[in-house]
């Protein structure tokens, strides 16, 4: 008898595994969920470790108000189907209150406005981890993250004196006022992520897979019609066959032209494809270290 | 400035049918780069993601438009791992890098490690958990203090394999003596290391010269290449399956009426296999029951190991929390509150005798002061500095510790989860240093 776990056994029993260490070692932590295949994939593994128990964190959704349809259907379905509790951060209410004022002209998005949001909803539940969907292979500043990642009282990371993250010893404790982010599928990829998800048969939002949408073409991507985006007169909006490969903000999520319909079709298209899945996010775009920039501050 | 020639249309890939169920079963191989300053870590890492197709089109684009914007001669391959914005101003790595790739014959995880010394710590957060170290070495300036620092670390973290990459040859026009004096040098260093499996390979990581194609410039080598090794070198007996070690991490009692009376014992098996019927011994209690099921999300196993983690049930109810451990009673490990380590330092601060520390050893947090500093090594020589050997940043040395409580450890050399815990300095909650467990 060999005793060998395949990779993708291997990063279930790690992420699980860091999943339990939030629950033992800290005191209100819960799960930043965003609707997308990521954070499906952390709730999933969260029911996974905990099993027969509830989840024992609420899902924590910081809604920018652009949203696909598909994703908030898929989000109430997974809360009433897993008996979790849901709270919700609204970027409009941060607008209304004043604490952030609205970005203007074709480009306008509310990413970056999400993590005053964010910061709030921290504070006003006292939530000392929160976990996250981040994986490393999405993004360079991301590539450099811990699993413990911690945040000084003003929901910070300096990401030039992160702590020494060694062995499976992870390193929770904090001061007064400082917080965690935590984030259990580090180490996954695109193609390991959809891999799993189809060897566990667990259902996706019907975004993932190739559909008709009413679409335009600005700054090399596929962006969907919505009222959420003001368009320029010379942009055309069109019918065609897509997919998305990631799902975020409507404003600056990019669709792919694709014919995947099931999750071994998108397997295989994930395992061909020459360009990453950021590749269509407006938001990492702005600036060659945008996500660095908005990680400072206190974003995912 | 030179373009390296982008594959655009991926044929390969899309003339071999993906098959998933081969992709199922590979094998994890975690490796780090290791070495000094602007030995070309970070270039090799990024010449080893592109010769073997793992790059992506916008992230070429884009690492290519910054080398511009700098006025490289080349496109910096070392800007796929050094993304953070005071990496790439200074040119050197600060933080670990993780990045993946995979073969047709095996899936990687890669810590791009910085070689500058004032950020060993994240060169040890990196190695830490890794199968295998690259220690690169300069062909112009051959073994120096960092490479042996990074060396004797990659050692004590009983890292099993170490593939030792000259690199640069390039500029010594490849030459194979200055090459093998090189190797002379580092095997006369290395007898005194623990890690024995030492390969060495000629490199160019600027020009790609035996990192996934052979050299057509090193005729005389007749090794195999850099990825080569990382494909085919032997890993699954690096795991202990032998002496079960089971830290209990959580206990799962759910709230509900059908499960009311359902206690599990949650936890990552550290070492050896689990199965229903064994005979189990709690630790530190000494109490003693049956394993009535192992199970993950509600399924059944027949049996578990390291290092997956499960949740197990037990035919008694008796007293158990998180820090204790499931071992089997005629294979226990040491109990004791005396504790011998090599310690590797982290911190400005330096160690303090006397000193007390928060302990996290598994699942188990204690408190610890130091009773004594035994030795300092002396990096250069490897001797033992026995005369008022005092710590401090990126040193290493030997300590004995009290713990406020018994340690249920093994030494590292035959347990890395079991033989391993860090120190945390009880004012700012930095972890400052990482230790293992002395045979
Ligand atoms: N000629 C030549 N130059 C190289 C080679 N490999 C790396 N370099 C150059 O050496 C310099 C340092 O390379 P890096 O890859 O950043 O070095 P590093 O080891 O990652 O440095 P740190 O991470 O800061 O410790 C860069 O200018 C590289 O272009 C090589 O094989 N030949
Ligand atoms: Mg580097």
């Amino acid at each position: 008898m060999s005793y060998t776990l395949n990779h993708l056994k291997t990063l279930e029993s790690e992420s699980v595994f860091i999943l339990r260490e939030v629950a033992a070692q800290f005191q209100n932590p819960a799960i930043l969920f965003s609707g997308g295949k990521d954070s499906i994939l952390v709730t999933y593994l969260a029911k996974k470790a905990f099993y027969p128990a509830a989840i024992p964190f609420p899902l924590v959704h910081i809604d920018t108000g652009h949203n696909f349809a598909e994703t908030m259907e898929y989000r109430d379905k997974l809360v009433e189907k897993l008996d979790a509790k849901l709270i919700v951060g609204s970027v409009q209410d941060s607008i209304d209150h004043g604490r952030v004022a609205e970005e203007k002209g074709y480009n306008a998005s509310r990413i970056r406005l999400q993590t005053t949001t964010l910061l709030d909803i921290i504070e006003k539940y006292k939530f000392d981890a929160c976990i996250g969907g981040a994986r490393r292979d999405e993004e360079k500043a991301r590539a450099k993250e811990r699993f413990f990642s911690h945040r000084d009282e003003f929901g910070q990371w300096d990401p030039k004196n992160q702590r020494p993250e060694l062995w499976n010893l992870f390193n929770g404790r904090m001061n007064q006022g400082e917080n965690f982010r935590v984030f259990p599928i580090s180490n996954w990829t695109e193609l390991d992520v959809w891999q799993y998800l189809a060897m566990e048969g667990i259902e996706m939002p019907s975004l993932y897979f190739s559909h008709k949408r009413r679409v335009f073409y600005r700054d090399n991507n596929w962006l969907a019609e919505s009222p959420n985006i003001p368009m320029r007169t010379t942009e055309v909006v069109e019918e065609k066959v897509v997919r998305f490969r990631t799902i975020g903000d409507i404003t600056s999520t990019g669709a792919t032209l694709s014919s995947a319909s099931t999750l071994n079709d998108i397997i295989q298209e994930v395992a061909a494809t020459r360009v990453t899945e950021r590749g269509g996010r407006a938001d990492d775009k702005r600036s060659e270290t945008s996500m660095e920039d908005r990680k400072k501050e206190g974003y995912f | 400035m030179i373009d390296l020639e982008l594959v655009t249309d991926n044929e390969q890939v899309k003339e071999e049918k993906f098959d998933a169920n081969s992709y199922l079963n590979m094998e994890l191989l975690r490796f780090t780069t290791a070495g000094s300053v602007d030995d070309g870590k970070s270039t090799l890492i990024g010449r080893l993601l592109y010769d073997s197709k793992s790059i992506f089109e916008d992230q070429y684009e884009a690492i290519k438009a910054t080398s511009e914007k700098h006025g490289d001669q080349y496109v910096n391959l070392a800007l796929l791992t050094d993304g953070l914005k005071a990496e790439r101003e200074q040119g050197i790595t600060i933080d670990v890098a993780y990045r993946y790739f995979s073969t047709p014959k095996r899936k990687f995880i890669i810590a791009d490690t910085p070689g500058h010394i004032q950020y060993t710590r994240n060169m040890v957060t990196g190695a830490s958990t890794a199968n295998l170290a690259i220690i690169l070495i300069d062909a112009r300036k051959g073994v120096i203090e960092q490479t042996r620092r990074h060396s004797i670390i990659a050692s004590l973290l009983g890292i099993p394999h170490i593939a030792v990459c000259i690199n640069k040859m390039d500029m010594v026009d490849y030459n194979q003596e200055v090459f093998e004096k090189i190797v002379d040098d580092y095997r006369t260093f290395a007898t005194r290391l623990k890690t024995k499996d030492i390969h060495f390979i000629p490199v160019s990581a600027l020009l790609g010269d035996n990192i996934v194609n052979r050299s057509e410039n090193m005729k005389w080598y007749e090794g195999v290449t850099l990825l080569y090794l990382l494909e085919t070198i032997h890993i699954a007996s690096d795991i202990n399956h032998i002496d079960l070690r089971f830290p209990v991490q959580y206990v799962i009692r759910p709230f509900s009426d059908k499960f009311h009376d359902y206690r599990g014992y949650a936890g990552r098996i550290a070492s050896g296999v689990i199965r229903p019927g064994d005979k189990i011994t709690v630790l530190p209690s000494g109490f003693t029951s049956k394993v009535k099921k192992v199970e993950l999300d509600g399924k059944a196993l027949e049996e578990a190991f390291a290092p997956m983690s499960v949740t197990v049930l037990l035919e008694d109810d008796i007293d158990i929390s998180r820090g204790d451990m499931l071992v089997r009673e005629n294979n226990l490990p040491r109990q004791s509150q005396d504790i011998e380590a090599m310690v590797c330092w982290m911190s400005d601060k330096p160690l303090q005798i006397n000193g007390k520390y928060a302990l996290k050893h598994t699942t188990k947090d204690v408190r610890a002061v130091i009773k004594e500093i035994k030795y300092k090594l002396d990096i250069n020589s490897l001797h033992r500095i026995t005369e008022n050997p005092s710590i401090g940043m990126n040193d290493i040395g030997r300590i004995s510790l009290r713990t406020t409580k018994p340690l249920c450890c093994d030494a590292y050399t035959k347990n890395r989860d079991t033989g391993s815990f860090i120190l945390i300095d009880e004012a700012t909650n930095v972890t400052v240093g990482a230790c293992m467990v002395i045979d």
